[in-house]
């Protein structure tokens, strides 16, 4: 561990710090893909289940004082409950309300955290570090690239093709025997575990953490990055999670104008590349090129013409 | 026992009595043919089958049991499989996938299978359903395209996939609306031969249809609904002569 | 002090009412949760400001001067942000119109900054009656009339003019309005007019009622107003009508009875309560969609 540390100690404290933005950004958006981009459901309130998170985190750490590990774990599946229990009387319904509930939703979690004891009401609270002996760069990194290859895995396996059903057509899902409501709030579940870790990951970054700081504008911070990278694409959120969390160190006017730039964003890219910036670019392929590989499609030809 | 019943079954909308009062049995292994002019409720039947409507009044049952008032998806993994006469594909996706998804029940790996998707026991699972679906698409003709997006297909072999998707459900009842609505001649006498084939695999078959030549060449029994009431049933021969069916093609000039 | 509150519940409620209009009939015709909404009812409430204490105008000139501003302000957003939308999936002209709202809401804290703006004392004097023992503003007595007028104004156009006519029988099946040759395009613009004035009408009351003007004031506002449009059944009038009412009145007895930091909560609870037990609403009918 203490190489780690000197490895930590090495970079220049503010590009780690961006590093580690991108890496929780990454947790969060990918969070909200599962939701929107892969399932097809908008949810707004994005933020509330990363205060859940970032909240249960801080007091699992100060009160219990459990290893981080256990303590971000412990921290999605709260998010998580409460996504469940929130989105049952939602998802049942047709997706539309689903955007509207979670942005209620979101103002009481914030209004209850400004009234409850525990959570210090409006001061906010003071975070104590993580009890882990990984540093926190690791710890996130190792997190985003966790959530990156389950999210992968998912989308292409049988659970996954079930969400991308109902995205794309919800009555020919259920033609097809998928149980829509249980898959929905399954995906809002997983979508609401992420934002938790990453609220987690993000209280013990920052050591301080204020109900108002996970308003509205938070989950359309989250919500831009996905749409920029285009809707349910795992290498477009890490694209556009990457982009939008480095640009306000870098832009001076994004970090002016940002909420005005993301509102302008979120209408442009839905009229003109509502599949991402670099929608229609393959990843996959881009990555088997550099390294010299063919590209997975050519393969795939080729397989079935010998065949 | 007949495959699927319906006894006595309504629905209305609003004012309009889309389906009245039908009584009809699909027995196993027939090929059952539904005929009438546009908005007789031919659809709004398979819709009411499915589970997508809920009768406003009787009730159907399948294999014995009942299934009205159940969920749509309930009701396809009791075994009954259908395509939708305004297609519904999963446009954006690749042909494998669609039928992949269509095999959704016959797969049991959920949420864990995506945490172990590299486990052999999940990786056996995915493989026997890729084969399946090959198995699906060759039924129809389109192993060739599976890689191919959905929405890429011409119409007519954009149907067949739906043929497909509904056949990788393994359903011991499949209903087809308007299978070769679209097609020309020749894609028509294929698909003719398909859906042959298919009963004889031991998948019951029930269809709409408009082009009479398709239906009298395929069916062993047709019914017939004029404005949501069931006018007539029998032999394609005693169909084609039933002075009611007649009136009812002729007489609003809706022949097809 | 039961009618006191109901009074203050009723004022309350007409403006969730006037801006419930303006989602209900969107969603009525094109199914779209009008987002940006809230914000033209804050774009409405800051042009009132406006022409009140820049251009001086009395507060009924200012309000139609606000409504006629965000006519234009709602057709032109539909053209530009939903309209080349309308064929693509319901989740990208969400997206996009939580885009319009971001971006007004934004534009608005840049222009006015954060600071609540009041109304002037002198634009509309307000003084206290008593009748059964209530005390009434004459403000109270403004906003309930004011709300009133413009919505017998709306039941006639949609009941007895033509054009309100196309919009019913579009907002009953888009489809077989447009083969009928109902030219749909003008009647959604119609309609997004129709619903921002009504938006712009409700944001000055709301801005002489709390004395308060701010960017912000379009989320909570809307949020509000759409949990009342979907208490009275989302596509219905009369609904929307009923819903604002009855949820200002909730409100107000609410923070009556003590539970005023949770206030906000109230609108939200109902819209939950509301989509688990009866989901079409009080007055929406249920309708199946054609497959
Ligand atoms: N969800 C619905 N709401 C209202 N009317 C419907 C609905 N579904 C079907 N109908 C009406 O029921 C009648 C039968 O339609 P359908 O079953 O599609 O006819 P077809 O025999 O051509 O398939 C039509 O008049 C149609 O407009
Ligand atoms: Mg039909």
């Amino acid at each position: 561990m203490g190489a780690l540390q000197s490895i930590v100690a090495m970079v220049d404290p503010y590009v780690l710090q961006i590093l580690v933005n991108i890496g929780i950004a990454i947790v969060l958006a990918l969070g909200l893909n599962v939701i929107t981009g892969i399932t097809g459901q908008l949810s707004l309130g994005h933020a509330a289940f990363m205060s859940i998170g970032a909240f249960t985190s801080a007091l699992i750490t100060i009160k219990l004082g459990l290893p981080f590990g256990l303590n971000l774990l412990l921290s999605g599946i709260i998010a998580a409950a409460i996504g469940a229990a929130i989105g049952y009387p939602i998802l049942r319904l047709t997706g539309d309300y689903l955007a509207i509930c979670t942005l209620g939703f979101a103002e009481i979690v914030k209004v209850v955290f400004l009234n409850l004891d525990i959570t210090n009401r409006a001061l906010g609270l003071t975070v104590p570090p993580p009890k882990s002996p990984i540093p926190m760069p690791f710890y996130v990194w190792g997190v985003a690239i966790l959530s990156i290859v389950f999210v992968c895995f998912m989308k292409e396996s049988r659970f996954g093709r079930a969400l991308k059903a109902i995205r794309d057509d919800e009555i020919a899902a259920e033609a097809m025997g998928i149980n829509i409501t249980r898959y929905k709030i399954q995906s809002f579940a997983i979508g609401s575990f992420l934002a938790g870790v990453g609220g987690g990951l993000y209280a013990h970054f920052l050591n301080y953490i204020n109900p108002s700081d996970f308003g509205f504008l938070k989950s359309v911070d989250i919500l831009s990055m996905m749409v920029l990278g285009g809707l349910g694409s795992i290498a477009g959120t890490v694209f556009g999670a990457s982009v939008l969390a480095a640009a306000p160190e870098f832009l001076r006017f994004m970090a002016q104008y940002r909420m005005l730039v993301y509102g302008g964003l979120l209408v442009f890219m839905m009229v003109f590349r509502p599949n991402g910036l670099l929608g229609g670019v393959n990843f996959t392929d881009l990555v088997l090129r550099a390294i010299g590989r063919k590209p997975a499609t050519a393969e795939i030809n080729e397989r079935h013409n010998k065949g | 026992m007949s495959l699927l019943k319906l006894d006595n079954v309504t629905i209305r909308f609003g004012g309009l009595v889309a389906v009245d009062s039908v009584n009809l049995t699909v027995e196993k292994g027939e090929i059952l043919s539904l005929i009438g002019p546009n908005g007789a409720g031919k659809s709004t039947m398979f819709n009411l089958i499915t589970g997508i409507y809920t009768p406003t009044e009787g009730t159907i049952s399948f294999n014995g049991k009942q299934i009205s008032g159940n969920k749509t998806h309930t009701i396809a993994a009791a075994g009954i499989g259908r395509t939708f006469q305004n297609i519904r594909l999963f446009a954006e996706q690749s042909v494998l996938d669609n039928v992949l998804i269509g095999a959704h029940t016959r797969g049991t790996w959920d949420l864990t299978g995506s945490l172990m998707k590299l486990a052999p026991w999940v990786r056996k699972e995915e493989g026997e359903l890729t084969e399946w679906a090959i198995e699906c698409l060759k039924q129809v003709d389109l192993a060739h395209r599976a890689y191919e997006m959905a929405v890429n297909l011409p119409y007519g072999e954009q149907r067949r996939l739906e043929i497909a998707r509904a056949l990788a459900l393994k359903p011991d009842l499949i209903l087809l609306d308007e299978p070769a609505a679209g097609m020309n001649p020749q894609e028509k006498q294929v698909l003719l031969e398909m859906v042959k084939k298919i009963r004889a695999t031991g998948v019951t078959v029930f269809l709409v249809e408009h082009d009479m030549k398709f239906v009298m060449g395929l069916s062993d029994r047709i019914a017939v609904l004029d404005y949501g009431v069931k006018i007539a049933e029998g032999k394609p021969e005693d169909i084609r002569t039933n002075p009611q069916v007649i009136e009812a093609y002729l007489g609003k000039g809706a022949v097809h | 002090m039961l009618l006191q509150q109901l009074i203050n519940g009723i004022a309350l409620g007409s403006t969730y009412a006037l801006i419930a209009l303006g989602y209900t009939m969107v969603y009525g015709i094109i199914t779209l949760i009008n987002f940006a909404h809230g914000e033209i009812f804050m774009a409405g409430a800051f042009v009132g400001l406006f022409l009140v204490t820049v251009l001086k105008f009395n507060v009924f000139l200012a309000m139609a001067g606000a409504m006629i501003f965000c006519m234009i302000m709602g057709v032109v957003i539909e053209l530009i942000a939903y309209r080349p939308l309308r064929k693509s999936s319901r989740l990208s002209a969400l997206i996009s119109a939580i885009g319009v709202s971001i971006f007004l809401s934004t534009l608005a804290l840049m222009v006015f900054g954060a600071d609540a703006k009041g109304f002037p004392d002198t634009a509309f004097p307000v003084q206290q009656v008593k009748i059964l023992g209530a005390e009434i503003s004459t403000l109270q007595l403004l906003i309930i009339g004011v709300s009133a007028l413009l919505m017998l104004a709306l039941e006639f156009i949609v009941q007895k003019t033509k054009i309100g006519k196309a919009m019913r029988a579009t907002s009953e099946d888009y489809n077989t309005a447009a083969l009928m040759g109902i030219n749909v395009n003008r009647i959604i613009s119609f309609t997004f007019a129709l619903g921002s004035s009504l938006a712009a009408a409700g944001g000055v009351l709301v801005g002489l009622l709390f004395n308060a003007v701010s960017f912000n004031m379009g989320l909570m506002a809307g949020l509000k107003a759409f949990s009342a449009a979907v208490l009275g059944g989302i596509g219905s009038i009369p609904g929307a009508m009923l819903g604002g009412l009855l949820l200002g009145v909730a409100e107000v007895m609410g923070v009556a009875a003590g539970y005023s930091s949770y206030r906000d909560a109230i609108a939200f609870a109902i819209l939950v309560l509301v989509l688990l037990v009866k989901p079409t609403g009080l007055l929406g009918q249920k309708i199946q969609k054609k497959v």
